[in-house]
């Protein structure tokens, strides 16, 4: 039974449906003991009536069916040289110098050569950090912008901007994009935390691949306590 | 790079009877967990070229002593191939759940791991991140709820430029979400909803999957109704949804598949329907199914029976359900029905089974209830035998929506009796007298089919 030509035609927009064929109802249609009346039916989500598809949709997550469309091969060539000037990693592979890229270059502050995850933070950054004139209005007005994408939330200070981080957002209080400008004395005592985060690959030297601060004031950074020597994940399963 | 080849078949190293026996109990075991509404599943992406290359090393068990020796080369490494090889290294021992749970009870480890896919190192960063995935992929719930410092990074990753590495961080993202309410609790205020949404707009079609994976795990969590669907609804996800599953030459199944679900968990909560419905949901899912149809029908023999559904028996019961909705109160879906020559193919379908019969039947009913100008339109036709065939079913619903369907012709359609009578219709009838809820409508359609 081929389909219908029609039906296609039809249901993609075509003219021409007929008028409904008028309707004309005897009581004796539904008197007992038939009972049928049409009715719109509506399934909750855990209705077994859901069980074949559900049962069919996790075997195809967990890769028992043959999946749709598969990936293309990537395919090794010669080794090159990234192009920007003062990198001088080598790649043999498309995706690998992708990644390279995106992480490092692409999100580049022009003033001070800081790289960012996101064209966001970069904004962020090149605003709180390079423009005057924000500093000017910041003195009178709400200007530090909260960071998480979606939230209009704006801010006296960074330090508050920071509480609501981690107040209303439940970020970590040391994420690494919101870390306070680096002073330009001896490392704070105290600091432990950022003197961690900072050793990671970050050899002190201003470059491109430096550490992503945001923010511009210089923010006193919160002491360590000694006995607080747990493990990252508790901390902050006891938040939640 | 992270190349997923999933197309590809592996070779077979067990029977295909074997194959089908472990298909068997693991839908036996799907059922069950949806049942005790345990249903949890999740999508491990691994890069099989480079598994292959590393076939006959077993990913070991490491002990407290050798992740700590890794981590440390990791971080403070000279060269930068030792660090990403301490990194790769790992990653394949956390394939181990001895190892997962001997990582995440090391004191700073996900704090090292944290630190590193944060590190400026793309490499590093991105071997960091593919650890975290071995991690969140766990049936262990510690060890998924250890991942729980590294979301707001994930999140913050989603509005870069790197497809494989927003990929990896979505597929994490989607393990996390489905494991507990409490990764949940915190992913919300952290801003997912909005993150996704942002993410949406990528052109890469391998991110697009990984974001409808993430966000199909994300609807389908029991308290997604009240919690989540709300401010999906209200963010552009939907629309870019719709758009994504516009049929045409642009549409790749494996992210509509993911997309489908999105909307299916979305609707069947019933939560603001009237919103996708302006949005064109309808539209866009009929011409979809349509478009499927054709597609199947191309790839098959002209012998096919069904315009739909006939290779894929677990969606008739979905198909026919959508007709009822459609035809229940709409008489001009049902002149449509009739006038669009769709009743012999749904005739065809009364073999399948009784679910099956019993939503045709409905169908059937829906359009014959309206009247005599419609059961005309039913008359004559295949459509007696049909019901003849079906009253020597045994399942009582079938043989009852039979009865139904059979009393709204006798009543519309003027010569029915007499036919049904001719063909033997009442020996068909007889078998059903006993039966309890069948003979009272039995009695009355014998009397009607002898006395008028």
């Amino acid at each position: 039974m081929q389909l219908p030509p029609a039906l296609h035609a039809r249901l993609a927009g075509a003219p021409g449906s007929a008028e409904p064929l008028p309707v004309e109802r005897d009581p004796a249609a539904r008197t007992a003991p038939f009972r049928f009346a049409p009715r719109p039916v509506r399934f909750p989500r855990e209705h077994d009536f859901f069980e074949e598809g559900d049962v069919q949709r996790h075997l195809y997550l967990q890769d028992v069916l043959m999946q749709v469309g598969g990936a293309p091969e990537r395919p090794r060539v010669p080794e090159f040289t990234c192009q920007v000037a003062g990198c001088c990693q080598v790649f043999d592979a498309l995706e690998d110098y992708e990644h390279h890229y995106h992480t490092l270059h692409r999100n580049v502050c022009s003033f001070c050569k800081r790289a960012f995850p996101s064209g966001h933070l970069l904004d962020t950054h090149i605003l709180e950090w390079h423009d005057s004139l924000f500093q000017i209005l910041a003195e009178r007005q709400d200007m530090y912008q909260c960071l998480v994408e979606g939230c209009t939330e704006k801010f006296r200070t960074s330090r508050d901007r920071k509480e609501h981080l981690v107040m209303r957002h439940l970020y970590p209080a040391d994420f690494r994009f919101d870390k306070p400008r680096k002073s330009r004395g001896p490392v704070m005592p105290g600091a432990a935390e950022q003197v961690l985060a900072e050793a990671l690959g970050d050899d002190g030297v201003p470059s491109e691949g430096d550490a992503m601060e945001v923010c511009s004031e210089h923010v006193e950074p919160p002491p360590v306590p000694a006995g607080e020597r747990r493990a990252y994940s508790h901390r902050c399963l006891a938040r939640i | 790079m992270w190349s997923r080849q999933r197309g590809r078949l592996k070779p077979l190293c067990c029977g295909v009877e074997e194959l089908r026996c472990r298909r068997r109990e693991r839908e036996a075991a799907l059922r069950k967990a949806r049942r005790e509404q345990q249903l949890v599943s999740k999508r491990l992406l691994r890069d099989e070229a480079l598994e292959e290359a590393e076939e006959g090393c077993v990913a070991m068990i490491f002990g407290e002593a050798e992740i700590q020796q890794f981590l440390q080369l990791a971080q403070r490494g000279t060269e930068e191939k030792e660090r990403e090889g301490a990194l790769v290294s790992l990653r394949r021992g956390l394939q181990r759940p001895e190892t997962q749970q001997t990582f995440i009870r090391l004191e700073g480890s996900i704090r090292t791991l944290v630190g590193l896919l944060t590190s400026n190192q793309a490499l590093l960063q991105l071997e960091a991140a593919r650890c975290l995935h071995e991690l969140s992929h766990s049936e262990q719930s510690a060890v998924v709820e250890a991942c729980l410092p590294a979301t707001s990074y994930l999140l913050t990753y989603l509005s870069g430029h790197s497809s494989d590495f927003i990929e990896l961080c979505l597929y994490t993202l989607g393990n996390l979400i489905v494991e507990s309410e409490a990764v949940r609790r915190q992913l919300l205020p952290q801003g997912i909803v909005p993150a996704l949404a942002a993410c949406i707009q990528s052109p890469h079609l391998t991110v697009l999957e990984a974001l409808g994976y993430a966000l199909s795990q994300l609807l389908q969590a029991k308290e997604a109704p009240e919690k989540i669907i709300p401010s999906v609804l209200g963010s552009t996800l939907p629309q870019h949804m719709l758009q994504l599953l516009q049929p045409g030459p642009k549409l790749n199944l494996g992210v509509a598949v993911e997309f489908a679900w999105c909307l299916h968990y979305i609707i069947c909560s019933q939560v603001n329907n009237a919103l996708l419905i302006t949005q064109g949901a309808l539209s866009t899912l009929g011409l979809l199914l349509l478009d499927l149809a054709g597609a199947v029908q191309r790839t098959e023999d002209a012998g096919l029976e069904l315009f739909l559904l006939q290779k894929q028996p677990s969606l008739l019961p979905e198909g026919l359900w959508l007709l009822n909705n459609l035809t229940a109160n709409s008489p001009s879906f049902c002149t449509s029905l009739l006038s669009l020559d769709l009743i012999e193919p749904l005739l065809h379908l009364l073999s399948v089974s009784n679910v099956v019969s019993v939503l045709v039947l409905t169908v059937l009913c829906n359009v014959a209830e309206k009247g005599p100008a419609y059961c005309q339109r039913l008359w004559p036709g295949p459509l007696l035998s049909s019901l003849l065939d079906t009253l020597a079913f045994s399942d009582t619903e079938v043989v009852g929506q039979s009865l139904e369907l059979l009393q709204l012709l006798f009543l519309y359609q003027p010569g029915a009796a007499q036919a049904f009578l001719q063909q033997s219709g009442l020996q068909a009838l007889q078998r059903h007298e006993e039966v309890a809820q069948l003979q009272d409508r039995v009695h009355a359609l014998q009397q009607t089919a002898l006395h008028g």
